[in-house]
């Protein structure tokens, strides 16, 4: 890994909760969703974060809300040390430029009835980078190339394109502005695998060559494993662990890592035959309805009498630079405490896990 | 006799004003009792249609099927509708990708699997309710009693597959039909559904067809497995065999492009080149040839013929993967 530089980035405990209305006259705030819930981390320049955890623990809130795409309802994002939740106006506008977002679905991101040449345009025209016409023409020329896409693409519209290039599209709409940082929320997980690895190598190729910074958020493991330096892994709407991916990987310290970890598939049947599988038992619960304390102990197989179900662990540096948001993660570890049964608790996917309405023992096979 | 035999299935959609296009392409295989065989490939290579095709589910206009699906000798292809109907949910189980659209929304869970049993195998509604429970017990659902009532919005994606799995499994069929099952949900409770299903198949005989873009599913699951490619068969190895040794190009080239959990990291991955909107038709060569690194002049006289391999398996390939090199 590369040196320790500077962070381009900071996040100090942010939150985005959304308010749940009802009411049909007076809009009456009946609850929140706690999409995301105090998270505090850091990107270092010229490298690239992932981030990971399943369906709806708060990983796009995360991004969207390091862009200024939602409002965060509390805590600091400090981008090139400016806190970006304080900028207003023209500097909001300058700082937006050097951030920019690459979606999951490349065709539904982008204007079906606007050309390439236009699509790239407007970003460029919105922060008055497109006076100079033969200048212009020359950057998009370049950004294509640099996307690997031909420069006759310019006069064609997304559907033309398969999925892969649409998605060179999205990559080159944000190059274009020349970032400083990319937020790239499932940049490969509509695409066929055969093309996910173009664009994956594609984004490794952009950072070598302009140092640029990413925060790479996918629900694939292997796939943050593969591109990011330092993986975070959240979990309903809080990071429960952090390390660089080797780290991670090698060892996995938190209990929701570890199953994460066992569950998914590995391409190799003599790996798989071999596979101690950790299998949660349940569902996720609902982010309106957090459970208290720590927030996986109703799946957690090694959650203790004390502490886990009443007191949140905060996420602390367990060996060098890797966090671990566990009571016993030292324990666990060391062997010293044995994973268990879980008793899966039914959650519904409208008004979350209700208490008390956990089912009958059902043993993890 | 297997319990499956598929003869030169193909599938063509003819709509009105335009050309003809096949999406599956002359596939055989066939499945013995008991036995795991997975169809994989990337979206589009003719997966859900040879499934669909088999079950008599594709739609009536603006399609033709020729070739035979042979179940316990019958060719399915020629059955009455209703002795279609009569089969699927008796012999052969479905599942899904999306649970949500293949359950009835306004009919309890419950119902829906009490539905089966007593039209298929002639329960009062008393017993099979009484099945109904054991049957969400068996497939993992918590709280099975009061889950007999509940409607499929009340339940999460994860819980709504296991119930479409016991709905598929609830006549104890000889053959299930999974086509992506897991592939929308989290991976937590992806690794809970294949558990499960590698459970029931284990427990009760049933042989299980597999469908699915995914390599690491198969790896964990198959005892053979079928590679597609543009609507024909190109590999076909059993599981060990064809990811110790893929000889197809394009079995080769996929599994050098996924990262592995477990690889090391920093390398770079191997991409194949392209898009299937690069195939050329399999009438004027392989399909796979203008994104292939092993491409010879024959590859380009036409569709190469499917092979028995000396390992028992077959391919399609004119210029093979060496054996001694495809360690990826
Ligand atoms: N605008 C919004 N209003 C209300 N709730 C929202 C809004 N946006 C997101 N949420 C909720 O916040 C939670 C986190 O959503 P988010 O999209 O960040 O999850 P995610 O980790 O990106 O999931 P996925 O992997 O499915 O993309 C979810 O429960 C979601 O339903
Ligand atoms: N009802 C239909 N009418 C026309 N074309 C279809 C229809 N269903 C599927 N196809 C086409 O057949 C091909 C194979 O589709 P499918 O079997 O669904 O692929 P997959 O392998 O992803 O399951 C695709 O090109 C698809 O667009
Ligand atoms: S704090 Fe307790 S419940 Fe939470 S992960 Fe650690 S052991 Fe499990
Ligand atoms: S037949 Fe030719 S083009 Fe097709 S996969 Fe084999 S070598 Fe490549
Ligand atoms: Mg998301
Ligand atoms: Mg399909």
């Amino acid at each position: 890994m590369t040196e320790r530089t500077e962070p381009l980035v900071e996040l100090r405990d942010v939150k985005v909760h959304f308010p749940i209305k009802s009411g049909l006259l007076v809009d009456r705030t009946v609850g929140y969703v706690y999409a995301v819930d105090g998270v505090s981390l850091s990107i270092n320049a010229g490298e690239t974060y992932g981030l990971v955890g399943e369906s709806g623990c708060g990983k796009s809130t995360l991004g969207r809300g390091l862009l200024r795409l939602v409002e965060p309802t509390d805590g600091e994002v400090v981008f090139d040390g400016t806190d970006v939740r304080s900028l207003k106006g023209e500097s909001l506008r300058r700082t937006r430029r050097r951030m920019q977002m690459i979606f999951q679905d490349p065709l539904s991101s982008l204007d079906p009835r606007q050309s390439v040449e236009s699509l790239l345009v407007e970003g460029l025209k919105a922060h008055g980078l497109a006076d100079d016409k033969a200048a212009t023409g020359k950057r998009l020329r370049e950004t294509l190339d640099a996307v690997g896409l031909p420069g006759s693409a310019l006069s064609k519209y997304p559907h033309e394109f398969s999925g892969g290039q649409r998605q060179r599209i999205g990559i080159a709409r944000a190059l274009v502005l020349n970032p400083e940082l990319i937020v790239a929320d499932e940049p490969v997980s509509a695409l066929d695998v055969s093309i996910q690895a173009q664009v994956l190598n594609l984004l490794e190729d952009l950072q070598n060559e302009r140092g640029l910074t990413y925060l790479i958020i996918a629900h694939d493991l292997a796939v943050v494993r593969h591109i990011a330096d330092t993986v975070g892994v959240m979990y309903l709407g809080g990071l429960v662990e952090e390390a660089s991916s080797d780290d991670l990987y090698r060892e996995p310290m938190h209990p929701y890592t570890r199953a994460l970890m066992s569950a998914v598939p590995v391409p190799d049947p003599l790996v798989e035959d071999r596979r101690e599988r950790i299998l949660l038992a349940g569902d996720l619960p609902s982010p309106t309805n957090p459970p208290a304390g720590c927030r996986f102990h109703t799946r957690c197989p090694w959650a203790q009498p004390t502490r886990c179900a009443d007191e949140r662990p905060a996420l602390r540096e367990v060996l060098g630079g890797h966090r671990v948001a566990c009571h016993y993660a030292e324990e666990i570890a060391a062997g010293r405490i044995r994973p268990h049964e879980v008793e899966p608790e039914l959650v519904r996917p409208d008004d979350g896990g209700s208490p008390g309405d956990t089912g009958e023992l059902i043993p993890t096979p | 006799m297997s319990l499956l035999d598929v003869r030169d299935l193909s599938v063509v959609f003819q709509r009105r004003g335009e050309r003809p296009f096949t999406a599956v392409d002359k596939v055989s295989f066939s499945v013995e009792p008991g036995q795991t065989v997975g169809l994989v490939g990337e979206s589009g290579c003719g997966k859900s249609v040879t499934s669909l095709a088999i079950m008599g589910l594709l739609p009536k206009r603006g399609n033709k099927v020729t070739g035979e699906v042979r179940f316990e000798g019958a060719n399915l292809l020629k059955l009455r509708p209703d002795d279609m109907r009569d089969r699927r949910g008796r012999d052969i189980g479905m599942i899904f990708q999306d649970p949500l659209s293949s359950l009835n929304p306004v009919i309890p869970i419950g119902v829906q699997v009490a539905e089966v049993l007593e039209r298929h195998q002639g329960m009062d509604r008393r017993k099979a309710l009484r099945e109904a429970r054991q049957l969400l017990d068996a497939v993992g659902i918590p709280d099975p009693e009061r889950r007999l009532k509940e409607y499929p919005h009340q339940i999460s994606g994860g819980m709504r597959q296991r119930a479409l799995i016991a709905i598929a499994l609830a006549c104890k069929p000889r053959l299930l039909i999974a086509d992506e099952p897991t592939t929308a949900l989290d991976v937590t409770i992806q690794a809970q559904i294949l558990t499960l299903l590698k459970q029931l198949v284990d427990e009760t005989g049933t042989a299980l067809i597999m469908i699915t873009h995914d390599l690491g599913v198969v790896a964990g699951l198959c005892d053979t497995v079928n590679v597609l490619y543009g609507g024909k068969v190109v590999e076909r190895a059993a599981r060990h065999e064809l990811f110790a040794r893929p000889r197809h190009p394009y079995t080769h080239g996929l599994l050098n492009s996924v990262p592995r959990l477990d690889s090391v990291r920093g390398e770079r991955l191997h991409a194949i080149r392209g898009s299937v909107a690069d195939n050329i038709p399999w009438t004027e060569g392989c399909a796979f040839a203008p994104r292939c690194d092993h491409v010879v002049d024959a590859c380009l006289e036409g569709a190469p013929p499917l092979e028995p391999t000396a390992t028992g398996g077959d391919l399609r390939c004119n210029n093979p993967v060496p054996v001694e090199v495809t360690v990826p």
